[in-house]
């Protein structure tokens, strides 16, 4: 039906230009690799938000313990265990920022007039005194120090093995794979838990004891990628032109490899980030006075029942960076795959 | 096949011993004595109580010990618990963390293979965001703060569900739920992407072409290809219930083998550790290898040989 209603006048069409040489010509600016998988991720909207939501998150890590007045340490235990409580939100009466508490008893108490306090403290206070805000801002500072160290490690380790391994085959290449297959046959919760034990918890020897179990993925891939590479021509006239080993490695070989270790690594970071959390949980990470999210779960998880924003301010941190990781990863691996474009 | 089995079992001995000795050589390198009054004890009494343990021997005649000990299933004996031997400690506490385990993976993958079937079915509606949305909350969400949030509010406040401890069946909802999110996450998001593959397969096509009702490409022809690859993510989804069997044993305060290995670390006690170590090393291995041989005699597709590649 359509058919008939339709009249297209003939102004409309106009003879093709049959021009051998401009059949050839590129209509729209060439992109290389990486404007390429900018288009993409600027085109994964969850991606996108993640990043802007990611980088919000960092400079709250970096500007809170500047802007709250407090320090991550400081103590008065005249004001302990107060509620959040924010200036302009406290009036929004379904949000819990008011600075009042219920009571098991179901009585409703404002601490901050009890204990006749004007200042505000954002997150509240815990047993100590001290601001979880700036607690909190400081825990993310840590996290994100021990998931981008962990990341470095990884990278590090695992693609010097990988392309060692790959570049180099025959039997070193045997060997090198047995090794990878029995380290990787060992849980790496037992690695880790057996290397924190050893040395002293602290923020370096979580993220060694990550860094000894986490690489071995990344070296498989690397080490798959550069079999596939070092068969290519530029490498066979690099090596005729009297290029070393490790120039060819290096220089010809990882830029090209640079989209499977950055896809790679940005997997590694929220797992480093929760396996430093929960180390912390069981007691095994950092210790007390450092707060990492990890810490201040446990210690909030204690008096859960009492005081429950002690345990939920770190505990939606956590989970908003863990997301937002999880999300740039994929939006990552998505841009950066060939084999994921459609 | 059977050199391929062999082959891999060969490596899951020599995984078995390399975790055994770096675990006992570690121990020996840690501070501190298992002995909590060492501090009380005279250098005389100490030497009794070493020798009583046998750690006055030299490491490699104790290494030669613990090695022999092992083959025959002594796991040596618990410094806390008076001499009770790990062994018994272990098979005493193994059944709620069994039970717990087999809940958890059982309910999280069939819930995850479920929503990833619908996704993939609703490809790009609102239900298909909606669980790609709960498969990245699962992943993402420790599960420690799920666990403390579901027994602050379900247990506590609501009061519908027991907050702790090992009693009865009701007791296990709440663990178990905290648990099975990593694997409904990861089978979820996993189901999704290899059924959306098959659908777009050429029999799928010729199902449909023959008059197959969506209902039969589904689930007769669609979900049994889809459901091969879905058993390579159990190899990670052990690992994530034995690291969630620490917490949540003791967020929930359950009699488990998690529990144990948590106080044991806080007490020094070597043996319990060593044991605990060696026995989630032994489930990993094995799982890994049961897993993989599976793969191979469900998939014809994939030719295993003992060979180089």
């Amino acid at each position: 039906m359509a058919k008939e209603d339709m009249k297209i006048s003939k102004d409309k069409f106009a003879p093709a230009i049959l021009d051998a040489s401009l059949g050839e010509a590129i209509g729209k600016p060439s992109l290389n690799f990486w404007q390429d998988s900018w288009l993409r991720i600027r085109k994964n909207k969850a991606a996108l938000v993640s990043i802007i939501v990611m980088l919000l998150v960092i400079i709250l890590a970096f500007v809170g313990p500047l802007i709250s007045g407090h320090g991550t340490n400081e103590q008065d235990l005249k004001r302990t265990n107060l509620p959040a409580k924010i200036p302009v939100l406290e009036s929004v009466s379904w949000l819990p920022f008011d600075g009042t508490m219920v009571r098991n008893d179901g009585t409703v108490v404002d601490v901050y007039e009890q204990k006749n306090i004007d200042e505000y403290f954002w997150f509240g206070t815990d047993s100590l005194g001290r601001d979880l805000f700036t607690r909190v801002a400081k825990g993310i500072q840590i996290s994100l120090y021990i998931a981008f160290l962990a990341a470095l490690l990884d990278m590090l380790i695992g693609v010097t093995y990988g392309a060692i391994a790959g570049y180099f085959g025959g039997r070193l290449d045997s060997m090198m794979q047995r090794v990878i297959e029995v380290i990787s046959g060992i849980p790496n919760l037992v690695v880790v838990i057996l290397m924190i034990l050893v040395f002293k918890p602290g923020i370096m020897s979580i993220t060694i004891a990550l860094a000894i179990t986490g690489w071995t993925t990344m070296a498989r891939v690397v080490r798959a990628q550069v079999l596939k590479l070092k068969e290519q021509e530029y490498v066979l006239a690099s090596r005729t032109l009297g290029n070393s080993h490790s120039k060819i490695i290096f220089k010809h070989l990882l830029p090209n490899l640079a989209g499977v270790i950055i896809i790679n690594t940005m997997f590694t970071i929220p797992n480093a980030i929760f396996f430093e959390a929960f180390l912390s949980f069981i007691g095994l990470g950092l210790s007390s006075p450092l707060a990492s999210l990890g810490t201040l779960i446990d210690d909030g998880f204690k008096t859960l029942r009492l005081y429950p924003h002690l345990m939920i301010f770190p505990a939606v941190f956590i989970s908003i960076i863990m997301v937002c990781f999880n999300m740039i990863a994929d939006g990552i691996r998505d841009a950066l795959d060939p084999k994921m474009r459609d | 096949m059977a050199r391929y089995i062999i082959k891999r079992f060969i490596y899951m001995l020599i995984t078995l011993f390399v975790i055994a000795s770096l675990t006992f050589f570690l121990m020996k390198l840690i501070p501190g004595t298992p002995f909590s009054t060492a501090g009380k004890l005279s250098p005389e009494q100490l030497q009794i109580m070493k020798e009583n343990y046998g750690l006055d021997q030299p490491v490699a005649v104790q290494y030669a010990q613990y090695i022999v000990g092992l083959l025959k299933g002594d796991l040596g004996i618990s410094f806390q618990f008076n001499n009770v031997p790990v062994t018994q400690l272990l098979l005493e506490r193994i059944q709620p963390s069994l039970v717990l385990g087999f809940q958890a993976i059982f309910f999280g993958t069939i819930i995850g293979i479920v929503l990833g079937v619908i996704s993939a079915l609703k490809q790009n509606t609102w239900i298909d965001y909606s669980s790609t949305f709960i498969a990245v909350l699962g992943k993402s969400i420790p599960n420690f703060v799920f666990a403390g949030v579901m027994q602050y509010y379900i247990g506590v406040k609501l009061g519908w569900l027991p907050v702790l401890f090992w009693k009865g069946w009701d007791y296990t909802i709440m663990p178990t739920i905290a648990l099975a999110m990593f694997p409904i996450a990861i089978t979820a998001r996993f189901m999704r992407t290899e059924m959306i593959d098959v659908l777009g397969s050429d029999y799928i096509t010729l199902a449909k072409a023959k008059g197959a009702s969506s209902f039969e490409v589904a689930f007769k022809h669609g979900l049994r290809n889809a459901l091969i690859p879905v058993i390579t993510v159990l190899g990670p989804l052990t690992v994530s219930l034995m690291t969630g069997s620490l917490v949540i044993e003791q967020i929930f305060a359950i009699p488990g083998i998690g529990e144990q290995f948590v106080k044991a670390i806080t007490v020094n006690d070597y043996s319990v550790i060593m044991g605990t170590t060696l026995l989630f090393s032994f489930m990993f291995v094995v799982i890994i290898l049961i897993v993989d041989i599976l793969y191979g005699v469900i998939d014809p597709r994939i030719r295993l040989s003992g060979g180089k590649k």
